[in-house]
């Protein structure tokens, strides 16, 4: 479904990302590891158009999207999160919500109707599945950190992505956190048939729901495969030693 | 070539005496927009008071001509006596005020530097009134020499000259100093500098009231050839905008670049295009925020 | 809870009565309210709602203003087409200025709308065959009212006012429909798009909003209503003059929107009243109004950040809370 073709992005004359291929089968979960400054973030952010590869190619759906806006790329079926949190702090949790539908749906340029009547079902639907119904009339911005990375999941969700691209789902999460919005997510992309594409610290949560990961070091692809492959990798062992948690 | 193209260009002594005139309007602008440069640099702020300060000099100068009398080298020492006393009721105004918004929206900072212009301008009318002041040039710089069949007044040689030194001694100051250092340092990465050890919020101030101080003296010193009235506040602080970004925000040689520009620009625009001068320079400006917002030397913004 | 709408209802018939309870004195400071509640207002679009801070606000109110004085004055175009193009047109330069504008962030994008802001103000003070020049164009002539005038004949509360009330009065009944369509604007599904530009511009790109194409809209709308308030404000002032369009005039729109409340729909026009009314009061006992809006703008960004509305829905909060508490 995704596929990356020897991107490659520098940065004044550092090379954060020097010729990385891989690619993602549709209904597959896989992530992407490495270590701190391995150029992970890098990646995901050329792959969904935030920063322009020089050079090399991203191809979604068999459709090239190298460079193509994120605003464009979202309808195309992409969805992201951020490692920083990212949502609209002064919203309410349901006006987070709402407002990826109405672009999604295209209602974004209607100037005159009120805005309260659009989507209320399927924002409380969409709330209920990730589990902040009760909080719907919130603002966002006083959520604790666990509860807006689930709306941040939910927001990317109304956009009825295909694949979910996820940077550092569970960073800043305690162990009981993670767990569960390990748990929240899996079980999403399951219900949903997503294919789901996240890069990670923490390798209890990689090892435990990936069917194939990438390692990633020095912007280089240094072993591909599923868990156990990537296990046994002699150079992923030497790379890891000191950090496996 | 034919004599009618020959009456066509304007008398060559005119076109330098024009030059002239726009060479020292540069180095004044050079004077106050590079302490609004540095400013901006380090503190990340346009401080639309900047004009403000530089008004203040001028008339801290007449005042201080006025209690210790003209003559001897008494006009120098006031201009110094300004802006040092500019400076300091900068450094006042940051330290107690201005780090108080810091970390709030730049909206707030921004119209605090204009609340500065509202108060101060009205203080500064408030204790000098409304009339024109000025002050006549210092003895030793009056006279005038002849030049290219031009009469350029020594004053403006002075100015011609002092430009291009402060320039130098500022440049060299940064390179050379370990403030400078600090400086260079504070704009390019404030966090790690403070990460670093050092007094981030003391280097602020100091920059605050280095960037005063310049503006104060700009102001002390255009008072000979320019009448000190209300008003030169917002004028200048337009022009020295203009030369800023033209320049590079936050870029020293560049604010020197552009104060040259900004300044033949205008002397020549009031020569051949009257009626399009003022047009031309916010068109400048206008045109390089389109094609190369971080100005001619400047560096874009993270 | 009285509804919005209601209060809106009842302040607008309210303010028909100013005349007749007032002097001429009150009914010259309601029109001037009005008006910049229109213009500070159509600002807070921008400001308040979409993150951005223009400094050149003015140059729309400025283009509103000429566009409609000179239709008027110069070519004798009635007042029915000359409203409305006085916002066709800033509209349209809001396109233009504005199209290079949104390229930019923050900062330079402050300065590039000051940079055409001065260009329109240099353009109105020095092209003196159209613009007047630095002299301006007084004596914009009032709207003729006499189609009123006839139809009091049946309806006689329509007659018996002096020029300056009917024009009054139109403003009014203009602004008032400027500001629900702006109202419907800011609470439509475009207004809330523009609300995620404020709040996450990153984000919003990845919900789908084309970021560059809707602050370019906002922009223009901005402009338009903008040039609205100055095709009013040039017939109220009795001329158009260049300073309509200068940085000055930016910046007290802005402490306008600051001082009611940027995060509200109401906070601009509640500036305008409060702004216009101290200015008032202060003016007849000193020279020195700048001194004092500039302490008050002090004050307002230090403790009072939200303006009033602001503090009052703050206030109104802490009640609610404690009561709930009790």
């Amino acid at each position: 479904m995704l596929e990356v073709r020897e991107l490659k992005k520098s940065f004044d004359g550092f090379q954060a990302v020097g010729g990385v291929s891989f690619s993602v089968p549709q209904g597959s979960i896989s992530a992407i590891i490495g270590p701190n400054g391995a150029g992970k973030t890098t990646l995901f952010n050329l792959i969904t158009g935030h920063l322009s590869p020089d050079a090399g190619s991203v191809t979604f759906k068999n459709r090239e999207i190298t460079g193509i806006a994120p605003h464009d790329l979202c309808r195309l079926g992409m969805g992201r999160s951020f490692q920083r949190t990212n949502i609209f702090p002064r919203l309410t949790v349901f006006q987070n919500i709402q407002a990826a539908f109405l672009c999604h749906r295209g209602r974004g340029w209607n100037l005159l109707a009120p805005v309260d009547r659009f989507y209320r079902e399927d924002t409380q639907a969409l709330l209920d599945s990730v589990g902040l119904l009760d909080k719907a009339g919130e603002v966002a911005g006083f959520l604790s950190h666990g509860n807006q990375k689930q709306l941040e999941l939910g927001i990317t969700l109304a956009l009825e992505p295909e694949i979910l691209l996820l940077d550092e789902p569970t960073a800043g999460m305690s162990a009981q956190e993670t767990r569960e919005s390990i748990h929240l997510i899996e079980r999403i992309a399951r219900e949903r048939g997503l294919t789901l594409l996240f890069t990670e610290h923490d390798m209890e949560v990689v090892f435990a729901i990936a069917h194939r990961i990438t390692v990633l070091h020095q912007g280089e692809v240094i072993a591909d495969g599923t868990p156990e492959e990537v296990r046994a990798h002699a150079e992923v062992r030497r790379v890891y030693l000191g950090e496996r948690r | 070539m034919p004599l009618s193209a020959l009456l066509l260009v304007p008398d060559l002594s005119f076109v330098f005496a024009q030059s002239v005139s726009g060479l020292t309007a540069a180095m004044f602008l050079f004077l106050i927009a590079s302490g609004l440069s540095l400013i901006f640099g380090v503190l990340r702020v346009l401080n639309f008071a900047h004009g403000t300060f530089y008004m203040l000099g001028a008339y801290g100068a007449y005042q201080f001509v006025q209690w210790t009398g003209a003559g001897g080298g008494r006009f120098w020492l006031a201009a110094l006596a300004a802006a040092l006393g500019v400076a300091v009721l900068g450094g006042i105004v940051e330290r107690f005020l201005f780090q108080r918004l810091y970390g709030k929206e730049e909206l707030y900072q921004l119209l605090f530097t204009y609340a500065l212009v509202l108060v101060l301008g009205d203080a500064a009318k408030i204790i000098w009134g409304t009339q024109q002041k000025s002050l006549s040039r210092p003895p030793g710089l009056t006279g005038a020499l002849s030049l290219f069949g031009a009469t350029i007044p020594y004053y403006n040689l002075f100015v011609i000259l002092l430009g291009p030194a402060i320039a130098l001694g500022f440049w060299l100051a940064l390179q050379r100093t370990r403030a400078g250092r600090f400086i260079r340092a504070a704009a390019l990465d404030r966090e790690t500098l403070g990460a670093l050890g050092v007094n981030v919020r003391a280097l602020y101030t100091g920059v605050f009231v280095l960037a005063s101080f310049l503006g104060g003296l700009g102001g002390a010193l255009i008072t000979p050839m320019r009448a000190i009235v209300p008003g030169m506040d917002t004028e200048v602080i337009v022009e020295a905008f203009v030369v800023v970004v033209i320049g590079g925000l936050g870029s020293f040689w560049g604010t020197f670049l552009g104060a040259l520009i900004y300044g033949q620009v205008l002397s020549f625009g009031i020569l051949f295009f009257p009626r399009f001068s003022i047009f031309s320079i916010f068109a400048l400006m206008a045109a390089v925020l389109i094609i190369r917002p971080w100005g001619l030397l400047g560096r874009p913004l993270k | 809870m009285i509804s919005g709408r209601l209060w809106a209802l009842v302040i607008l018939a309210s303010a028909f009565f100013v005349p007749a309870a007032g002097s001429r004195y009150y009914t010259f400071l309601a029109n001037d309210v009005v008006i910049w509640a229109l213009f500070a207002t159509s600002l807070n679009l921008l400001v308040g709602f979409t993150g951005l801070v223009s400094f050149g606000h003015a140059a729309y109110f400025g283009i509103g203003a000429y566009t409609t004085g000179i239709l008027m004055k110069t070519a004798g175009v009635p007042f029915l087409l000359a409203f409305p193009a006085a916002g066709l047109v800033a509209g349209l330069f809001a396109l233009v200025f504005g199209f290079f504008c949104v390229r930019l962030t923050r900062i330079y994008f402050a300065m590039l709308t000051l940079a055409f802001a001065q260009i329109v103000w240099a353009i109105c003070f020095k092209w003196n065959e159209v613009t007047g020049g630095e002299q301006g164009m007084p004596e914009i002539p009032y709207p003729s009212f006499d189609g009123v005038e006839r139809m009091a004949a049946w309806l006689p509360f329509l007659g018996g006012y002096k020029t300056s009330e009917y024009f009054y009065f139109l403003t009014l009944v203009l602004v008032a429909a400027c500001l629900w369509l702006l109202s419907r604007i800011v609470g439509s599904p475009f207004g809330r798009m523009l609300t995620t530009i404020r709040e996450n511009p990153e984000r919003a790109e990845f919900i789908g909003v084309n970021v560059r194409r809707y602050e370019l809209a906002a922009f223009v709308v901005a402009g338009a209503f903008a040039g609205l308030a100055g095709g009013l404000f040039g017939i109220f002032n009795r001329g158009v003059f260049p300073d309509f369009a200068y940085w000055t005039k930016s910046s007290e729109v802005l402490i306008m929107t600051l001082l009611g409340g940027m995060g509200t729909f109401i906070g601009p026009s509640l500036g305008a009243l409060v702004l216009i009314w101290l200015n008032q009061q202060i003016v007849s006992y000193t020279q020195y109004w700048p001194l004092v809006l500039g302490l008050i703008l002090i004050v307002l960004l230090f403790v009072f950040p939200g303006g009033i509305a602001g503090a009052v829905e703050s206030a109104a909060r802490r009640l609610r809370r404690s009561n709930q508490v009790a």
